[in-house]
């Protein structure tokens, strides 16, 4: 059987290019090398919907980022990730800084994005006063917002598993060949057929690239650790403070994440090493120094997580999207930052590039664009939770105690598809919160043996090699 | 074999207590002494008693009960207690709420989401340890970190071991205790490594776990780097400089699938904070009187939520005291209240409780910040008592009598650890 489109990865563009070609009636599959979607650089985002502003219209993902910002209101309504336009500020020390934000609010008033404004001092002590008042001015975007990038991932492949999609996840392409009715994927015990193969596979997309005959860039991964702050500073700041840009990065940030915690960083480190997702302590120097700088109020005794991720930079530090000299090979490489913002978009994009190439795209009527929004027990009503436990009893008994998720939250995830600890995690919170698991490790652990009827030692933590308990030498467990 | 009618929820208690760990069994025994009649123990886990049940190991109740006990035959004996007195026990229930109205959110397995609300509350919530991510080790994030105390829950409760070849971190009682215990599951337990000069644990678990079993603990040392990419394969440990920075040009590699944390544990005090209790930065804990009654009105505490405790027979002693209050409360049979305040002076990281009164005698606890040999205690100039060494890892506990308070003439009476000349 041959499929229309494969697609090469199940990062957040992957997953927007495969929810997009859902619309059409298509025979489409998308191929993981992880265990589940969104576990590579997805996993690790900031989080930011980027205003519309910060690149410039002269290249490609400048364009994208503000058409991309506008798609996430619908799909947030249709798929019911978390995502809330909190606004951003862009915080200038100098003169020459404050240079930076007039030439940056000119550009978002050519591009279009509205409500752009130069806050002074006094305005920005009103707003956020726990800024510090070394601040000479900032820009004001209120059309940036913060989404949970693992949960878009979840949401848009459930989606796009509703309408027909195919997933394959322990699926690392080995090989890629083509004939004359298209192309062969191989993986570890499958290949796959399809006319058309996208190459959405981030870190990795050049050697992709290079398996199709087409290496014509290289990625060089550059590194960004965050560091997840205890709840206590909830509120401490409300928008996503953003210092003056250099050229290689937006800099050190504080970020409000959608579930109100605080997260900094990231840092910006080229490495060669595409496996590379360790946090080092010059890291987190860096990043509490540079903290401390805008909100006093930090202290790295705050911090209660921190991991790191690998931005998918290609040379000449634009998105690559397009077409190749190998027919029906389409390139989406190179897509950093903005690049979660322009996800939409940029399956769009792709789309009518199939079109361009051929490839009929009929619009299947069957097509929901909705999922069942899942339960968030915690943020109901009481009248509300009454009644839920009432219906279900799972719903009363407590899984995460430090983010109040509910075993029927957790049984719910397992039934959407995660299945392991961190796929619980990312899609219900339990194990995020301040104990980090040492509470609710093993009953999601006793959850997804009892759901996936497996046993207990056969759970790890994102698949792989990532075993969490083994037998006792003499055969004991529970 | 304990058995237990259902009881039904009620709306109104005398008392309610969050947490049915040692802290909430004794509290609970001591609101019922003092007169209590309805009182409440709500446990998020299928049986009360806490921790306890997953240390099986010997050494509970020396004080209290005058004879070694493991972790579940001290939790048995209270647990006991309380079910013949009549308070009724609500296990698989987690307090979601709770507001200045001493109302009371709960999420039980059996009844759903109840509100119900209290005369008086117990805050008895515990502890927990402290993760990976407060002392933000670096390198990778695979499987295989974890606190010792879910590895001891994964040995202990359920028949599992977290890996083949074990490095711990941090030298608390949990850690050494679970260096023995691996051991002996025949896992290989490559050392101990803790960053302070000092172990962390009580003396007798460094003999017991650690020399006795011939593992090496390494002093002035931490975890420098966590290699591995599913799973944990090597971490790098190196000896630390005087700021505690790890000097890397020292360091060496240990081969291992799993890293246990025992680097301490944080009062569990997310109730605390929704009630907006009056806090102690250094204990991490609500501030309390000698009643362990805390800044609100009718709410007490005891136990690991107002201050870090090494043994078990304190936590009740110190939460039988907090039930006192919570039932006295409720009788309106209010004790004078409390004209010394204690101030932590001289090598003295805290005191617990923080305010004492000259009408009766009063057990104060206290921790030191640096260890030292031949010392004397001073409290104020009333009361001087003589050690032979105190330690940061050993809560020092010192009785005192009125006739010596009586003798104070002030407000605040200073507690310092100083050198014996």
């Amino acid at each position: 059987m041959q499929y229309d489109v494969s697609i090469i990865g199940g990062g957040v563009i992957g997953c927007a290019i495969a929810r997009e070609l859902a619309r059409f009636r298509l025979r489409v599959i998308l191929l993981e090398k992880e265990c589940e979607v969104g576990f590579g650089t997805s996993k690790s985002n900031s989080g930011i919907i980027h205003a519309g502003h910060h690149s410039s219209t002269g290249m490609l993902k400048g364009n994208l980022e503000w058409v991309g910002n506008q798609k996430w209101d619908t799909l947030c309504e249709q798929l019911g990730f978390g995502f809330e336009r909190i606004g951003e500020l862009t915080i200038a020390f100098t003169e020459d800084q404050r240079k930076t934000l007039s030439h940056l609010l000119k550009q978002g008033g050519e591009k279009g994005v509205p409500g752009l404004e130069i806050w002074e001092p006094e305005r920005i002590r009103a707003e956020e006063p726990a800024l510090t008042h070394d601040i000479l001015a900032a820009l004001y975007a209120p059309t940036a917002g913060v989404v949970n990038p693992y949960e878009a991932c979840f949401a848009l492949i459930e989606s796009a598993r509703q309408n027909g999609v195919e997933i394959a996840v322990d699926f690392p392409v080995e090989s890629l060949s083509r004939d004359d009715d298209g192309w062969i994927v191989r993986g570890p015990n499958r290949e796959i057929a399809s006319r058309f193969v996208i190459n959405a596979a981030g870190i990795f997309a050049d050697r992709v690239a290079e398996m199709a005959g087409v290496g014509t860039f290289r990625i060089h991964p550059r590194k960004g650790e965050e560091y997840l702050l205890d709840k206590r500073l909830k509120g401490l700041v409300k928008k996503i403070i953003f210092p003056v840009p250099t050229p290689t990065s937006k800099g050190i940030l504080v970020i409000p994440t959608f579930d109100g915690t605080l997260m900094v960083g990231p840092t910006a480190v080229e490495t060669e090493d595409r496996e590379d997702i360790t946090t080092s302590l010059a890291g987190s120097d860096e990043v509490f120094a540079s903290v401390q700088n805008v909100v006093p109020g930090i202290s790295e005794r705050d911090c209660i997580a921190e991991f790191a991720g690998l931005r998918a930079v290609a040379d000449g530090d634009d998105f690559i999207i397009g077409t190749t000299p190998a027919r029906g090979f389409i390139n989406v490489a190179g897509i950093q930052s903005p690049g979660l913002t322009a996800a939409p978009a940029i399956a769009e994009m792709v789309a009518d590039i199939l079109a361009d190439e051929g490839l009929r795209l009929d619009e299947d009527d069957q097509f929901d664009p909705a999922i069942p929004l899942p339960v968030r027990f915690a943020t109901l009503p009481v009248q509300e939770q009454i009644r839920l436990a009432r219906e279900d009893k799972r719903y009363g008994h407590i899984v995460c105690r430090c983010e109040h998720v509910s075993e029927k939250e957790t049984v719910d995830s397992i039934h959407r598809g995660a299945h392991t600890l961190d796929g619980i995690k990312f899609r219900t919170r339990a194990g995020m919160g301040r104990c980090q698991g040492g509470f609710c490790t093993w009953r999601c652990m006793e959850l997804l043996a009892q759901e996936l009827d497996v046993p207990i030692t056969d759970i790890t933590k994102r698949g792989g090699g990532s075993w969490v308990a083994i037998p006792r030498e003499d055969g004991g467990g529970s | 074999m304990i058995t237990r009618k259902r009881k039904h929820i009620e709306p109104l208690y005398d008392v309610v207590i969050a947490g049915g760990g040692p802290a909430g069994l004794a509290a609970a025994l001591g609101a019922r002494e003092k007169g209590a009649e309805k009182i409440l123990i709500v446990d998020r886990e299928a049986e009360a008693g806490g921790i306890l049940w997953q240390c099986i190991h010997s050494g509970f109740g020396l004080h209290h009960f005058k004879e070694e006990l493991t972790g579940p035959e001290y939790a048995q004996r209270y647990l006991e207690q309380v079910l013949e007195k009549d308070i009724h026990v609500l296990t698989d229930t987690f307090v979601a709420d709770i507001d200045r109205d001493k109302r009371l959110k709960l999420m039980t397995g059996q009844d759903g989401i109840q509100v119900i609300e209290a005369k008086s509350m117990i805050m008895a919530m515990g502890a927990r340890e402290r993760t990976r991510g407060a002392i933000r080790i670096p390198g990778g994030r695979p499987a295989g970190v974890m606190t010792a105390g879910l590895a001891q829950k994964l040995v202990n409760m359920h028949g599992l071991l977290p890996g083949r070849k074990v490095a711990i971190l941090g030298s608390g009682d949990i850690g050494l205790i679970m260096a023995r215990r691996l051991t002996l599951e025949g896992v290989e337990v490559m050392g101990v490594f803790e960053i302070m000069p000092h172990a962390n644990g009580l003396s007798r678990n460094v003999v017991q776990c650690l020399h006795d079993f011939d593992i090496p603990l390494h002093l002035s040392t931490t975890v420098a780097q966590i290699h591995g990419r599913d799973r944990v394969e090597m971490v790098s440990v190196a000896p630390v400089d005087e700021n505690f920075q790890p000097i890397r040009e020292k360091a060496w590699d240990v081969e291992c699938d799993t890293l246990l944390l025992s680097i301490g544990l944080i009062p569990e005090n997310e109730l605390s904070r929704q009630l907006n209790l009056r806090m102690d930065p250094v204990t991490g804990g609500p501030i309390v009187t000698s009643g362990m009654e805390t800044s609100m009105d009718g709410v007490f505490a005891g136990g690991n939520v107002v201050h870090i405790h090494d043994l078990v027979d304190f936590v009740s002693q110190e939460s039988l005291l907090a039930g006192r209050g919570a039932g006295e409360y409720v009788t309106g049979d209010h004790p004078p209240v409390d004209n010394i305040r204690l101030s932590p002076g001289e090598n003295v990281a805290y005191c617990v409780p923080h305010t004492i009164s000259t009408d009766r005698p009063h057990t104060v606890y206290f921790r030191v910040r640096k260890p030292l040999e031949k010392c004397s205690i001073r409290f104020g100039d009333v009361l001087e008592k003589k050690l032979s060494y105190v330690f940061p890892a050993e809560m020092v506990t010192l009785k005192v009598q009125p006739k010596f308070l009586q003798k104070f003439h002030g407000d605040a009476l200073s507690v310092d650890v100083v050198p014996r000349d």
